[in-house]
């Protein structure tokens, strides 16, 4: 498996960081934010984001996509991360394709992934029942009804929720509360009678919401996979999810790291640079031994997806506990390294350490991806 | 790459025909063959084992062949290496010759100290001691004081070497000693090669908090050194160094992966001392740090490769420079982590109320703190990471 970029994965990452920086830096994220935008992203970015196949770039050719591998979706993440840029990349280009791609059938791939990866179609999984993430733990139901499906229940912290055009819906179908047997996976179209839906403004500024189902009717086609057997299919979704949005922290700690060591060189204090005190020195070094172990770890986790399917699980508990204790770390260390300064809103530091905190807790918090890689590991 | 599977395959069958069943095992310290005048081998197989190897040219795979070396590629050795971890395959050869010094002399060393001596250090014919660290210069390496003044055919070297592993077995010592004191510390330091059988050298082990004394202080009064023992420049040895030191910390880093002693490891051992409960550690707290200590040690592993890859393709990273630091700590809390596995059984110091492994680990927990501190220090590490990584501004401390 390759822990180098080879020179196309390096020009990707390079136009995606030019790109970006013209038009998606962190001021847009302000602007959404400080507009109170009913939408929570910039339509016309996420179209010029299209146009150069980020939408796509997971998607194999036959659907209309790039086919260009999770390490080069990886890349854009991590650039999106670095200027906090509000799109639906995540939630429907990484999340909501790979859910059609492992379990979708070919009639359901053939009309989604094309418009998925055109930027047309935008999908939310509308997973999360409880302030933490406990992807077996669902109590929203769903049950047959002739050729239809009845849904009832609630969703929260549904990232894009309030702005996709289709909702993926996990539901339990038999089996009890915390079993992973027995759920089912339903596409539902946002405008359906009987969903009703919250929009929750979140400390990033970022899309969330929470969803309300009461006897929701969808046709029986609509199920992605086999009755009750969703579990197969949401588990590997959530990994290429959690592998995608470690990429994205992996920016947003780089960023936040880089800003506060051009600062440490530059703010003077007792007449000299504070970078020249060892008492910075040393902590900074220390988050630049953690970044170059992140940077191993994405590697290997994005490289997994395509050629070592079988290391998926323990590799994206790996690089999604990784990631959060870095971004949390790098956030952390930025505010008290700048000082006063870092605790005003005039300064982007605070917004990298919001995202972070949204970003750590989407698709499981550290305890939870621990737990999972000591279970995986037989302890 | 195709060239590469086969030659894998190649190593993997040599070695096979060629490994004695019993250097196939665990090796104990006693077991391990460091060559040298004083050395021996610890039995007949081992003899059997190292003569075969050598033979091969692999000893020292990489370095040339006109040497004693292997003539191969990284790529190659890297072969070997894993063929060999994959086997159990033990070590043949030991010593910080064959780690550090060859390297170094390969590098900055003159046509005839090459030929007088890195073929000795395949042969096994010499075993090397390490003269850098002073009681007064540790962290602060280049204010040594060892002089060695400028007598006209030869060095007279006096003063002393702290730190030097098992110079009481060592044949020949390299040292960095002073030879210019009126000039920026490190301006004024050259790297020496002294035959230890030289009148006025003597050598005292030192004891440790782990019960051992393989490391001494070594003295010198009035030792006169052949000019032709001079590597490099004069005063350009801070160079050789640093050189060196890479070989160092690399060795360091990787430490962990090649111990000697009959190491449990920590999840190994969880499964042996702790409760189970639904197939999950009891412990709540002992599980939580077994998970980070693994998941650290996946990640340090991963980063070994991608080392490795960088430095096979030429990117730059800071990887490398992280990993003394990282490894070393890493080695540290494992110590600590076995130890708390273990609870009161892994505090035994001897006797047969503790096994071999119990008794080992307590040993190697003693030993480990020595890891953070040798080879430059954690804090040594941060600061050279702060410095040619992060290029952060200096100042006076260090």
């Amino acid at each position: 498996m390759a822990l180098v970029l080879n020179e196309e994965q390096r020009l990707l990452r390079d136009s995606a960081r030019e790109f970006l920086a013209s038009n998606a830096p962190v001021a847009s994220l302000r602007k959404l934010r400080d507009e109170r935008d009913p939408l929570g992203y910039s339509q016309a970015l996420w179209q010029q984001m299209a146009e150069l196949g980020w939408a796509s770039i997971i998607v194999p050719e036959q659907y209309g996509g790039l086919n260009f591998g999770f390490t080069g979706l990886g890349l854009v993440m991590e650039e999106c991360g670095r200027t906090l840029a509000a799109s639906p990349l995540l939630a429907s280009a990484v999340v909501g394709a790979s859910c059609i791609l492992c379990g979708g059938n070919e009639a359901q791939k053939s009309e989604l992934l094309p418009r998925i990866a055109a930027g047309q179609l935008t999908l939310a999984l509308a997973l999360e029942e409880s302030h933490h993430h406990r992807p077996s733990h669902i109590t929203t139901t769903l049950r047959r009804d002739g050729d239809h499906f009845v849904i009832n229940g609630h969703k929260t912290f549904v990232v894009d929720g309030h702005s996709a055009n289709k909702l993926i819906v996990v539901a339990r179908s038999t089996g009890t509360e915390h079993s992973e047997q027995g759920l089912s996976l339903v596409l539902l179209d946002r405008e359906t009678e009987g969903l009703t839906c919250q929009r929750t403004m979140m400390v990033d500024s970022r899309n969330a919401a929470r969803l309300s189902f009461d006897n929701v009717r969808v046709h029986n086609e609509a199920l992605i996979g086999d009755i009750d057997g969703g579990w197969a299919i949401l588990e590997p979704t959530l990994d290429r999810g959690r592998i995608a949005l470690a990429a994205e922290m992996m920016g947003c700690a780089l960023e936040a790291f880089e800003r506060t060591v051009a600062y440490l060189k530059e703010r003077e204090q007792f007449g000299v640079p504070i970078g020249s005190f060892q008492a910075l020195q040393h902590r900074a070094a220390r988050m630049q031994a953690d970044i170059e172990l992140c940077r191993s770890v994405l590697l290997q986790a994005q490289g997994a997806v395509e050629e070592t399917p079988d290391q998926l699980p323990i590799l994206a508990s790996l690089a999604k506990a990784k990631l959060n204790e870095l971004v949390k770390l790098v956030t952390n260390e930025a505010v008290q390294m700048h000082g006063g300064i870092g605790v005003t809103d005039e300064l982007d530091i605070g917004l990298f350490l919001k995202r972070a905190r949204v970003a750590m807790q989407i698709y499981g918090d550290t305890g939870f991806h621990k737990d999972r890689y000591a279970t995986l590991s037989g302890y | 790459m195709q060239d590469l599977d086969q030659f894998r395959q190649e190593v993997r069958q040599w070695l096979e025909d060629n490994c004695p069943d019993s250097q196939r095992q665990p090796i104990t310290p006693k077991e391990q063959y460091w060559g040298g005048r004083r050395g021996s081998f610890p039995s007949e197989d081992a003899r059997l084992w190292y003569e075969r190897m050598r033979t091969k040219g692999w000893i020292a795979p990489e370095w040339p062949t006109e040497y004693g070396g292997g003539g191969l590629s990284d790529q190659e050795a890297r072969v070997i290496k894993q063929e060999m971890k994959r086997l159990g395959a033990r070590t043949p050869l030991y010593g910080i010759g064959l780690w550090m010094l060859g390297a170094a002399l390969l590098e900055y060393g003159n046509e005839a100290q090459k030929q007088q001596h890195i073929p000795a250090i395949i042969n096994g014919e010499t075993r090397w001691a390490q003269g850098y660290s002073e009681p007064g210069a540790g962290s602060d390496l280049a204010s040594l004081q060892c002089k060695a003044e400028d007598m006209g055919d030869h060095f007279l070297v006096n003063g002393s070497k702290i730190w030097t592993t098992a110079a009481d077995k060592c044949d020949w010592i390299f040292c960095l000693v002073r030879t210019d004191p009126n000039v920026k510390k490190q301006e004024g330091i050259s790297f020496l090669l002294i035959d230890m059988d030289d009148p006025g050298i003597s050598t005292t082990p030192i004891g440790l908090i782990s019960g051992e004394s393989e490391f001494c202080q070594t003295f010198f009064d009035n030792v006169k050194v052949p000019k032709e023992n001079l590597v490099g420049e004069l005063n350009k040895g801070w160079s050789v160094a640093k050189a060196l030191l890479v070989h160092e910390r690399k060795l360091m880093a990787e430490i962990g992966s090649d111990s000697p002693r009959k190491v449990v490891a920590p999840t190994e051992a969880a499964k042996q001392y702790l409760e189970f409960h639904d197939g999950k550690i009891s412990d709540a707290q002992l599980r939580s740090e077994l998970v980070d200590y693994n998941m650290q040690m996946h990640a340090i592993a991963l980063t070994h490769f991608r080392g490795f890859e960088e430095k096979s393709s030429g990117v730059r990273s800071a990887a490398p420079l992280v990993m003394k630091y990282l490894g070393t700590e890493a080695e540290k809390t494992k110590s600590e982590l076995l130890l708390a596995i273990m609870g009161s059984q892994g505090l035994g110091w001897e006797g047969d109320a503790f096994t071999i492994e119990e008794l080992d680990t307590l040993r190697l927990w003693a030993m480990s703190k020595a890891m953070t501190i040798a080879g430059g220090s954690s804090e040594v590490q941060l600061n050279v990471i702060a410095k040619n990584v992060l290029e952060l501004p200096q100042s006076g401390g260090n």
